[in-house]
């Protein structure tokens, strides 16, 4: 197994292309085949994730020193390289992702949204998952850049395609237009727009690390080193970090940055919302923490106040918009803008606690809003509508969906003893007592404000479940054939049900990978003796 | 010298053919417009050569190699005029305004 | 940890509880285990999981029976815990078991209550619907409160903290066909999570300051006055009696208990009296050392509220008709005296109250279930001379009503205690309150007393005693509500149980429990007087009039009026005080309950609500989405108007292209 070592990552990313190519092969009219090939290669491209589980080393893991590295050179003209590795930060993500990515394909077995083609969806779907996995794994900006946009496309296709085709008159406009396309349009440009910003800081950071032993360099390690001797400073750094913070932010999405998420979930097809939900918000997150924050440590110290105010005004703003939707699927949306923000508050806080809250937080979060949107999903399949206004007593038409729905909407208020709660309480934790240097004042009102905020979470969703799992079912309903959960939407759901409870009672399984490299990456950044020692190494 | 000539010839073939390419409905003939306009080219081409005689035979060379060209253009261009005129019936330029927004 | 178990041990000389203590953990699994099973095999069983249930708590109260003989003999104290995960610098989370004197008491009534509720309920829900969904969310309810009251820190408590309330939520909404009590379901929860803000910031601050979440850590910091603790003492004790007031529903949070009825009985006698409520106790008694070493001021809070719970909440329960109601009430008030005692320093003597409270409330929720089941309603204007009908239901309800009057049975007992440690203590207005509410106590308790079991029957149908399955519960209940007090008389000790007290003592570090050292035969005096007294009255009032129902409980005022003035005026005056108490006074209470707190509440809730409404459709989708769709409309415009020139035709594109040729060729020959 030896050659794992070098091929490990470069297998995880590409499986799901290599399955491209033979979906591109199969007939459109084999179904069968087609499935079984997007499910083969999702699971292929699994079990590397969790092979690469098995052989890392998690008594080696401090931060900058990365396993299963590979670097080929790529573009040789600007220095750019084909350079992978993970630690134990990216390696939760990684497998997040390759995860999810099984049960959305196993989920679609038998859910195609209008207009079904499931060859099409499959090749999407894949092409989807390279983006996701190669985003996690990327050590060089380039193609770190080049792995977060290529996610854009396919989701825009999956949106606009198999999404909402209700008309909806948009503000500004004289003419209604199809949901899926407003939604997919937004949705592209939004994250272009941010896209353009990360581009330019990446362009800047290229070229001003030219002045270093490196040379001009789009190397993360390297970059991450430089940034750690004080390399990057002053007003020019103050913008860089702003333009990388916009083309994050948009993604994560932060407040204001967020209208884009709620239409592009709302009209995505089920498994896109799911995939958005669960992988697609945390390339923003993990940017913050991959790029952000320990290449240009000064910066982020100084925006972090501010990225902390956007976050509390987050959690607050989205959970009272989710108190004013009518729409299911909608409220989960506005919810990710909540939870989001408390991983953010996280990061912000530049701690170890709450860099780890944030990374347990985004794998709590992609289970369980995952799980939500499946459900969302599979009710609106059956109901053929997300009112909650006209739904009522689903636990009473199908116990086991009820039930089901009922258990995430309690892991998705940050129940105690479900994987919701550690992200949500150590980032309170976190914001008591944040890096020395910051204010205490803006970080100990936003933990007020943020536990506060936690009562809002339940307030919505237990009013979302009364309006849909309780009482009576509507009359219309009576003598429609409505069929409980059935077993693909149990294969795909039940793993997510287990692991939500298992993190939630054993966080040590997210805690182990990530607590010892955090620790040293924070450290690296903002303990001022490390950052000399470093300095004096590399001659800066 | 008899290069005016050839040169008069030439401009009054591509002037035909801008015509043509303006004023034609029917994509076949705006087709063959553009056919003229490519040959008017080619005459001033060889038109040029034998006055200047390079010994590379530049001229002829580039004449060839736009023959070349608008063999293949023509291939593809009277292909998309029949998928055109099986699919809508017309091959009427002022049907086909697809490309606008 | 192995030193201050080592220095406690030395101390108190107390064992460690061997293989029963090292294995104490089952029980925290066990109800958990038994809720899987009844999800998956319930349906398909004769009682539809009950069995089950019953069978994991039987287990259960084994190792708890040990347990407490064991720490009657010589202490227990002992903690076994996992690490369940750690961060970089030194924050780290631990699941496990405490063992002392507090958690053992705790343990062996949790499963003494909840197996007897659960017996009883068999019968109850017999032929209810979704029985073992029943079982099961009760057996999840179990579970999650001895994990509370296992825990070995802040961490784990607050998970068993907010799994009790999810309990609650669900067997508050277990008639889920009726949006009212889903609505008593999210109220309970939600005026919870409130006060759930406070415990988890509170945790926050004291964890986080002394760096660990162990309450042993916890206890000992504050007994050596560790500055780091101190520096955070008020602010974090006054947040975590914040979340213990949601919890143990303490003036003004007390609003959801009332609505929490809604649920099935035996949901009310074992979560919403005897355990789950009185949570909030437990953790005030777990932190008592940081409440007596540090937070002092605190303590002045903590009376406030507690008196005013103990006396304001408990008047309300004389104008409630519906005979659980009655009984929330009085839970809240007697949830009030246990507040009030610990704050007064009485550790034992609010513990000892919850431990009697918690089998003669009990037994009176299961007796007013009992009565419903015979009934089918709660109003007791639909109930009245059941005496005749149900006689073991009616002698048991006489036996918790005394006890928790406070006349002779275990309730004396313990209120004297209360009331002993606020004299100690100089209290002087909280003692005369606290009287004042024994009286109150006595007296709503008289009023159902009289209502349901005297008189002649007034609902349909006709009553009849309660199957064996439910009354056997009844009459085990009612040995502990009549004798439990003996176990804390003070300066005895009985052989092979020694004393409540000394059993309570064994924990990590002294408690520095203010305790009454003989038993002040004054205050007791006037405690049982004042109880007396409130039966007497109620008795007065209510009594006489039994065989015209419907006098009796429109209180015509006027009609008993003559009879009384017969009886040298006293009653005068004492219908006077309790038609003040009645009318103006409870009512104004009552109002403030119902209009100004809820009127809050449930303002606050429509205005929360409204400005979700503001933000998401003027803020949301006018404004932040109304700058990006502005932008994008502009956008949208400044291409109509170029739109014009991109018309789709081949020949137009043609001729711009050949009219920019001819300019550029005049350009060229002409002008350069």
């Amino acid at each position: 197994m030896e050659w794992f070592e070098t091929w490990g990552l470069t297998l995880t990313v590409f499986l799901p292309l290599v399955g491209v190519v033979f979906l591109g092969l199969i007939p459109k009219e084999n179904e069968i085949a087609l499935k079984t090939t997007g499910l083969v290669a999702s699971i292929m491209a699994f079990v590397a994730s969790l092979i690469l589980i098995a052989r890392f080393d998690f008594s080696s893991n401090t931060y900058n020193s990365y396993q299963f590295e590979v670097s080929e050179t790529w573009i040789g003209a600007i220095n750019a390289n084909y350079h992978v590795g993970i630690d134990g930060i990216s390696l939760p993500m990684l497998v997040l992702s390759t995860f999810v990515m099984v049960l959305a394909v196993i989920y679609s077995w038998n859910h195609w949204d209008e207009p079904k083609n499931p060859k099409a969806f499959l090749i999407l779907m894949m092409i989807l998952a390279t983006g996701m996995n190669g985003t996690f794994v990327a050590l060089d900006l380039v193609l770190f850049f080049l792995f977060f946009e290529i996610v854009l496309l396919p989701m825009y296709f999956m949106i606009g395609i198999w999404g909402d085709k209700t008309p909806r008159r948009i503000p500004g406009f004289a003419k209604e237009f199809e949901t899926r396309l407003y939604a997919a349009i937004k949705f592209f440009l939004f994250t272009l727009f941010g896209s353009a910003f990360l581009l330019l800081g990446f362009l800047a950071l290229y070229f001003e690390s030219g002045n270093s032993q490196f040379g001009r360099t789009f190397d993360i390690p390297q970059l991450t080193e430089l940034g750690a001797s004080g390399a990057f400073s002053g007003t020019f750094a103050f913008l860089v970090f702003g333009a990388i913070f916009l083309g994050f932010a948009v993604k994560v999405p932060m407040f204001p940055f967020h209208t884009w998420l709620p239409d592009a979930h709302t009209a995505a097809p089920t498994v896109g919302s799911v995939l958005l939900a669960a992988i697609l918000l945390k390339l923003g997150s993990y940017g913050f923490i991959r790029i952000s924050l320990p290449i240009l440590p000064e910066e982020a110290m100084s925006w972090a106040p501010f990225i902390a105010i956007l976050a509390v005004i987050g959690i607050i703003y989205g959970s009272l918009a989710c108190l004013a939707q009518s729409d299911m699927k909608r409220l989960i949306a506005f919810s990710s803008v909540g939870h989001m923000g408390f991983i953010m508050l996280g990061i912000s806080t530049m701690t170890d606690i709450g860099i780890n809250a944030a990374i347990i937080g985004m794998v709590a979060h992609g289970l369980i809003t995952g799980l939500l949107f499946f459900i969302a999903g599979s009710m609106h399949h059956r109901y053929h509508t997300r009112e909650m206004a006209r739904l009522g007593g689903n636990i009473k038409l199908m116990p086991v969906m009820g039930g089901i729905l009922a258990f995430t909407a309690m892991a998705s208020l940050g129940l105690p003893g479900l994987a919701g709660f550690w992200g949500e309480f150590m980032s309170l934790v976190a914001s008591f007592n944040p890096l020395p240097g910051l204010s205490l004042g803006v970080f100990r009102s936003a933990m007020v404000i943020g536990a506060i905020g936690t009562v809002l979470t339940a307030g919505y969703m237990l009013w979302m479940l009364q309006k849909v799992n309780l009482g009576e079912p509507g009359d219309e309903w009576e003598g429609k054939e409505l069929h409980d959960v059935d077993r693909f939407e149990l294969a795909a759901w039940v793993p997510l049900i287990v692991l939500i409870v298992v993190i939630g009672f054993f966080p040590k399984i997210i805690f182990n990978s990530t607590t010892d490299v955090v620790t040293s990456l924070v450290d690296m950044a903002f303990n001022p003796e490390t950052t000399a020692s470093i300095s004096s190494q590399i001659g800066g | 010298m008899l290069l005016s000539q050839f040169l008069v010839l030439g401009a009054a073939l591509f002037a035909f053919g801008v015509y043509g390419l303006l004023v034609r409905r029917n994509i076949v003939l705006i087709l063959l417009s553009v056919e003229l306009m490519l040959n008017a080219v080619n005459i001033n081409l060889i038109a040029f050569e034998s006055v200047l005689a390079s010994p590379e035979a530049i001229g002829h060379v580039f004449a060839i190699f736009v023959i070349t060209v608008a063999a293949a253009e023509v291939g593809i261009g009277l292909a998309i005029v029949l998928m055109i005129f099986r699919n809508r019936k017309s091959a009427n330029v002022d049907d086909l305004n697809l490309m606008r927004w | 940890m192995m030193s201050r178990l080592l220095f406690a041990a030395e101390e108190i000389h107390a064992g460690d509880g061997g293989w029963w203590a090292d294995t104490a953990g089952v029980m925290l699994v066990l109800p958990f285990v038994a809720f899987l099973l009844i999800l998956a095999f319930g349906k398909k069983l004769k009682y539809k999981g009950g069995e089950i249930a019953v069978a994991a708590l039987a287990i259960n109260l084994v190792w708890a029976t040990v347990l407490l003989l064991m720490n009657a003999n010589g202490g227990v104290l002992d903690q076994i815990t996992f690490e369940i995960g750690h961060i970089g610098s030194g924050l780290v989370f631990e699941l496990g078991w405490v063992v002392d004197g507090l958690s053992i008491l705790m343990f062996f009534l949790v499963n003494f209550v909840g197996l007897v509720v659960f017996v009883y309920a068999l019968g109850y829900m017999k032929d209810d619907v979704r029985v073992d969904w029943f079982f099961a969310a009760f057996s999840l309810f179990a579970g999650a409160m001895l994990v509370l009251v296992g825990a070995p820190n802040l961490i784990q408590l607050i998970i068993g903290w907010e799994g009790v309330g999810l309990a609650s939520y669900l067997l508050i909404g277990f008639y889920w066909e009726d949006l009212d009590n889903v609505r008593a379901g999210n109220k309970a929860f939600l005026t919870n999570k409130v006060a759930d803000v406070g415990l988890i910031l509170g945790a926050i601050l004291v964890g986080v300051s002394i760096g660990s979440w162990d309450f042993g850590a916890i206890d000992f910091a504050a007994f050596e006055g560790a500055p780091e603790l101190a520096a955070v003492a008020t602010a974090g004790g006054l947040l975590l009696f914040f979340g213990a007031m949601g919890k143990s529903a303490q003036f003004p949070f007390h609003i959801w208990l009332p609505d929490a009825m809604a649920g099935p009985t035996p949901v009310s006698a074992l979560m919403h009296a005897a355990t789950m409520v009185t949570a909030g106790i437990y953790l005030m008694a777990r932190m008592f050392p940081l409440f007596e070493y540090m937070a002092q001021n605190v303590r002045i809070v903590m009376i406030v509220i507690g008196t005013v719970t103990l006396f304001g909440v408990g008047l309300l329960a004389i104008v409630a008709d519906d005979i659980k109601k009655v009984l929330a009430y009085s839970t809240v008030s007697q949830l009030g005296y246990m507040m009030t005692a610990i704050a007064a320093g009485g550790y034992t003597a609010g513990m000892f109250h919850l431990f009697t409270h918690a089998s003669f409330k009990a037994l009176l929720f299961l007796g007013a279930g009992s009565v419903i089941h015979a009934v089918h309603s709660n109003d007791m204007s639909d109930m009245g001379g059941l005496r005749k009908f149900m006689p073991t239901t009616f002698w048991t309800w006489v036996v918790g009503a005394l006890a928790l009057s406070g006349i002779g049975l275990s309730g004396f007992w313990s209120k004297d205690e209360i009331l002993a440690t606020m004299g100690e203590q100089g209290l002087t207005v909280v003692l005369w309150i606290s009287i004042a509410g024994a009286f109150v106590t006595a007296f709503y308790m008289a009023r159902a007393t009289f209502l349901t079991f005297f008189g002649s029957y007034k609902g349909d149908g006709q009553p009849h005693e309660s199957p064996r399955i439910m009354t056997v519960p009844l009459v085990i209940l009612a040995v502990p509500a009549a004798v439990a007090g003996v176990l804390n008389i003070p300066g005895l000790s009985l052989p092979r149980l020694g004393n409540f007290t000394e059993w309570l003592a064994v924990r990590l570090v002294p408690m520095g429990d203010h305790h009454a050292e003989a038993i002040n035969f004054g205050l007791a005096a006037m405690g049982l007087a004042a109880a007396v007294l409130g039966v007497v009255i109620g008795w007065l009032i209510y009594y006489p009039d039994k065989e015209t129902q419907l006098q009796r409980d429109s209180f015509e005022i006027p009609v008993l009026f003559p009879l009384l003035r017969k009886k040298y005026y006293i009653d005068d005056l004492a219908l006077g005080i309790v038609a003040l108490i009645k009318g103006p006074l409870a009512r104004l209470v009552d109002w403030t309950s119902t209009y100004v707190i809820e009127g809050l509440v449930n303002g606050v809730a429509g205005l929360v609500k409204g400005f979700g409404v503001f933000v998401y459709d003027t803020l949301d989708q006018r404004g932040v989405d109304g700058v990006f769709n502005g932008l994008s409309a502009a956008a949208d415009g400044a291409g109509s108007v170029v739109r014009k020139w991109q018309s789709g035709r081949v020949q137009q594109y043609a001729a711009s292209f050949v009219a920019g040729a001819l300019i550029l060729v005049v350009l060229f020959v002409f002008v350069i």
